[in-house]
């Protein structure tokens, strides 16, 4: 190490302060929920009026919340199920030096990601509502599978952008059929890269509002929904209790994901 | 699978056989993707389409009154059309109603000049018997609009089923008699609502460089065991969800909210300042939602950088800034420019955080859009400022893959 | 690690998640849909009629919230795919929504005797359901000086700070005229011209800065509660809730009042117009029609309902010889013909 100078240790220093400042601004909204949701007024008042944990009482014996909750696991899993299936298999195409039409294709498979949600919704009430698909599971199902691909798609491709061919090659000279070969030698490689793009792919459906705000109806309510409610319909400060409980379901989330990838990598790996 | 093509026994004609091996291989690739392609276009790109084509479509004067547009089509507008028109009117007016389309006539007729709808719902509820004598005078008692000839231009105008007009309006456009004439001032609402879209999504991609960048840059460069503890300050926020983190915006904003009242203790301010419903709390909440794409976009490129050049041009005798600047940040450009290009098309599309935390004064196209569909049920206008939207999206995205290329995109 | 770990623990944490959903899904019932205005108003009707419907019915009631308008049951019914069983409707709209085929005929055989029922209150496609009135409120313990007048509310200058309103024309624009010395009886004509509305536009200009536009009725008594407005447009039944179950120190303003009548249709091609019927007949019986103002200070459109409405309630109501003084009864035809040309003038005027 050569010996730092006198302005790259203030830059340092001046560097490290705004880094904190950001990563405050950034962390204490979200952590400063928790406190609020034991506020015992029925307005999102502050200084708080006193403690109580009336918000998670209400939270609890709600139906309309069990409901929701119910609802964003059954919408974000068969949603996640689709996009995953979906955007492994393009994305095991895509990634072939051989694909075709790349730049055609690749913007129309990422166009979910960067298409304004307040069009997509629009878009598809107009299409949805004469189907008999507004206000259905199957609907939003579609819908949030949809939203949820670019994710996969992106996360496996660049897994497989390091992948090995000659191996699948290998394994078919040696009389493996494609399904195995796929299961044996594919998956198992590119795993790390599916997951992270499920995860993805569940987290977009699971935050997702605005599509369900236009084509969802009173039993496709998800938490996200419902807390859109809560802020605006009918001011109810359950929602600080589930903002609580979803900002701890993040910090799990992401202990998860660091599980998943191993404590074997180094630094968090943010590449699918 | 993928062998097939390539084991191909013996490669007679070389050049052809190894195009049309090419070729399979291509197709092979493609049927990988295809069954992803189908399903996008019949649930995300056909209604799309169909939304955005709502923007040239007019087809409820033509349906409902079909008579009397067949009867103004040869029509030039100089005087009143003649009376078979009226009668037909009364004929297409009356079939209408039991048709029940009249509504929706009437309704698009109002989008030229408001007042319309009641105008030709007041006619139906009195209209006159052709048997009874001439007709023309007839409608003119009713109304005295029906003896205006602008009556009669808006009435050709919105037969035809292809029309310019919703695309016009969107950039408060009119076409006259006189060709294209801008509305006048007080009516226009959506240029000034574009240009604040892009000044709103601008500013925050804006903030999110200055302030994403710094964090990014250290957590590059800190030992990895640091940098992966401060990343749960990055991923939390970033896995949180956005209704959450609006909420507590909205909870921390308030007059009497958290932010104010550290202001306060502070002595900083006196009276509370106003941060929430207006300019100020829609920047700072789509700021924070967006600062984690940023920094992780920059992070991810910064990570590969290695270290030694900006360490070399600083032992030639460089000044670390000018080392900073004109090495290491430049190496970053694609890092810059993916964060750029995510937080700037995410924030164009917002619509959850300026509707809860801006004004009367913040309104972003994508929330006009939605009041277009849930409030007027005004497909045409719908699909047409989403025609615009959609535009300028593309139009980012095109930019952000010449000069980056989109296979840059990562996520973490 | 091994990818195939990985795959295994992808594997048991969706395993997991399916575990999670095993949970027994209740029963299939019948649900009626009803979308109403939510907040304190859904929180009374729930206890007053839809908790006590359902149990005696053995049905499920699923609510939606929404602002009010016809867009969304117009989108509906062009599509052919009608998700709403029963709403809650605002005059004009009830009105433009009959006119254009949106809601079905009322069978007035549901209502017993129609003649119960207080002068208007029964339209060919609906039926009253309450009285309720937009006022104006605020704070009694941050305001030194009481506002008493209309007048007051465009008053900056005593009475600084924000104001709160509806996003919409309606009661803002009839606000606007009172302010501006325009008689009640009178609003509505000088409202119908060019010259009116320009004149109201030019009065709510006067403090356009001040203003926070809300959109939900349960905004208001929020807006009020963390001081983000001086004043605040609200339905008196929202205020009344906050005074009487969170004890907040408001105040309401009853000068200008405008009251409406709120109503329920059904749409048409609802899923279950059998079951919106029962509802109707069961929530406009003369006996429980009156239940609401037990929860919220909202009156029963029902002669014979009158006395035994809850006695505490009563110098609360719209309806109050107190507070009926300077009243207004919102112009429902007027606002059905001009609402879609006034509001879009009035949105431009807001965008700019």
């Amino acid at each position: 190490m050569q010996s730092t100078t006198l302005t790259e240790r203030v830059g340092r220093r001046v560097l490290r302060l705004v880094s904190a400042a950001v990563l405050v601004f950034l962390v204490a909204p979200v952590l400063i929920v928790i406190p609020l949701s034991f506020n015992e007024s029925a307005y999102f008042s502050y200084p708080m009026s006193g403690f109580s944990t009336r918000w998670y009482a209400a939270l609890v014996s709600s139906e309309e919340w069990r409901l929701a909750v119910v609802n964003s696991f059954i919408i974000g899993l068969a949603s996640t199920a689709i996009a995953t299936v979906l955007g492994t298999a393009a994305a095991m195409g895509i990634s072939r030096p051989s694909f075709p039409l790349r730049g055609f294709i690749m913007p129309l498979l990422i166009s979910p990601m960067i298409i304004p949600i307040v069009v997509v919704a629009v878009s598809l009430y107009l299409v949805f509502a004469p189907l008999g698909l507004t206000s259905s599971h199957a609907g939003v199902i579609l819908a949030h599978a949809a939203l949820g691909t670019p994710f996969v798609v992106i996360t496996v491709t660049a897994t497989l952008m390091a992948f090995n061919w000659n191996l699948v090659r290998a394994a078919a000279s040696l009389g493996a059929p494609p399904l195995v070969t796929f299961r044996r030698v594919t998956l198992p490689l590119i795993a790390p890269g599916v997951a992270t793009g499920a995860v993805f792919a569940f987290a977009t459906s699971f935050d997702e509002v605005i599509v369900i705000l236009f084509i969802g109806g009173a039993e496709q309510k998800t938490i996200p929904r419902q807390m859109w409610s809560g802020i605006r319909d009918q001011i109810n400060p359950s929602i600080l209790a589930m903002a609580a409980l979803l900002t701890v379901f993040a910090i799990t989330l992401f202990l998860v994901i660091d599980w998943l990838h191993g404590r074997a990598a180094p630094a968090a790996d943010t590449r699918g | 699978m993928a062998a097939g093509a390539e084991a191909d026994p013996m490669p007679r004609a070389g050049r052809d056989a190894y195009r049309a091996a090419r070729r399979k291989e291509a197709m092979r690739s493609l049927a990988f993707a295809l069954p992803l392609l189908v399903f996008l276009v019949a649930v995300f790109l056909y209604p799309i389409g169909a939304l955005l084509l709502r923007s040239v479509q007019s087809e409820d004067v033509a349906a409902a009154l079909p008579r009397v547009s067949a009867g103004l089509a040869a029509w030039s507008g100089a005087a009143l059309p003649p009376s078979p028109v009226f009668e037909a009117l009364a004929a297409d007016i009356a079939a209408a109603q039991e048709r029940g389309t009249l509504v929706s006539a009437a309704r698009r007729l109002n989008t030229y000049e408001p007042g319309f709808r009641s105008l030709i719902l007041k006619t139906a509820r009195r209209l006159p018997d052709p048997a009874a004598g001439p007709v023309a005078p007839a409608f003119v008692a009713i109304d005295p609009r029906w003896g205006e000839t602008e009556t009669w231009h808006f009435i050709q105008r919105a037969s035809a089923r292809i029309t310019p007009d919703y695309l016009l309006a969107a950039i408060d456009l009119r076409a006259g008699p006189r060709g294209l004439s801008e509305l006048p001032p007080d009516q226009r609402i959506y240029q000034a609502a574009f240009a604040r879209t892009f000044l709103i999504s601008g500013t925050v991609t804006l903030l999110c460089l200055i302030l994403g960048y710094p964090v990014a840059y250290l957590l590059a460069t800190l030992p990895p065991r640091q940098s992966n503890r401060l990343m749960i300050f990055v991923i939390v926020p970033f896995w949180t969800s956005l209704l959450v983190r609006t909420t507590a915006w909205y909870v921390l904003l308030q007059p009497n909210g958290v932010v104010n009242a550290l202001l306060a203790q502070a002595g900083l301010t006196r009276e509370p300042l106003a941060l929430m419903f207006n300019r100020t709390g829609v920047l700072v909440g789509m700021t924070h939602v967006l600062l984690p794409f940023m920094i992780l976009a920059n992070y991810a490129v910064m990570r590969g950088i290695s270290p030694s050049y900006q360490r070399a041009a600083v032992s030639l005798g460089a000044h670390p800034a000018i080392a900073f600047l004109r090495v290491y940040v430049p190496q970053t450009l694609p890092g810059i420019g993916t964060g750029t290009f995510l937080v700037f098309v995410l924030a164009i599309g917002y619509y959850i955080t300026p509707a809860l935390l801006g004004g009367g004064g913040d309104e972003m196209i994508s929330q006009l859009i939605a009041f277009q569909m849930d409030r007027q049920l005004n497909w045409g206008l719908a699909g047409a400022l989403s025609v615009y939207l959609v535009l300028l999206t593309l139009a980012v995205y095109f930019v952000f893959n010449h000069f980056v290329g989109v296979d840059r995109l990562r996520l973490g | 690690m091994t990818a195939g770990r990985t795959a295994s623990r992808v594997a048991a944490l969706l395993a997991a998640g399916c575990a999670l959903l095993a949970v027994p899904a209740a029963a299939q019932e019948k649900t009626l849909n009803i979308v109403d205005y939510g907040g304190a108003f859904e929180a009374a009707a729930d206890k007053a009629w839809f908790k006590p419907f359902a149990a005696a019915q053995g049905v499920k009631i699923a609510t939606e919230q929404y602002d009010g308008g016809v867009a969304k049951l117009r989108a509906m019914v062009q599509a052919g795919n009608t998700t709403w069983d029963l709403i809650d409707l605002e005059t004009n709209d009830a009105i433009t929504a009959c006119d254009e085929g949106l809601l079905q005929k009322l069978n007035p055989a549901l209502l017993g005797d129609p003649s119960d029922f207080i002068k208007g209150a029964v339209l060919p496609c609906a039926v009253s359901s309450m009285i309720w009135s937009t006022v104006f409120a605020y704070d009694a313990s941050k305001m030194q000086t009481k506002p008493t007048t209309i007048a007051d509310f465009f008053d900056t200058q005593t009475f600084p700070g924000k104001r709160g309103l509806r996003k919409s024309p309606k009661v803002s624009l009839e606000w606007a005229l009172m302010a501006d010395g325009v008689p009640a009886g009178e609003i509505y004509k000088v409202l119908a011209t060019d010259a009116g509305l320009k004149r109201a536009l030019a009065k709510l200009s006067t403090i356009k800065d001040r203003i926070v536009w809300w959109e939900a009725g349960s905004q208001p008594p929020q807006l009020l509660a963390d001081g983000a407005v001086a004043m605040t447009m609200a339905y008196n039944g929202r205020i009344y809730d906050a005074q009487k179950k969170e004890n907040k120190p408001f105040a309401i303003v009853w000068d200008g009042q405008i009251y409406d009548y709120e109503w329920w249709g059904i749409p048409a091609g609802a899923k279950d117009k059998d079951l919106a019927e029962n509802f109707i007949k069961y929530a406009s019986a003369k006996d429980n029609i009156w239940k609401l103002s037990n929860f919220i200070a909202y009156a029963s459109p029902r002669k014979s309902s009158v006395e035994l409405m809850n006695k505490d309630v009563l110098p609360d109501m719209p309806t109050a010889p107190n507070n009926f003084k300077n009243g207004l009864q919102i112009n429902a035809e007027f606002w059905a013909d001009h609402y879609d040309s006034i509001n879009s003038r009035f949105m431009t005027w807001l965008g700019q």
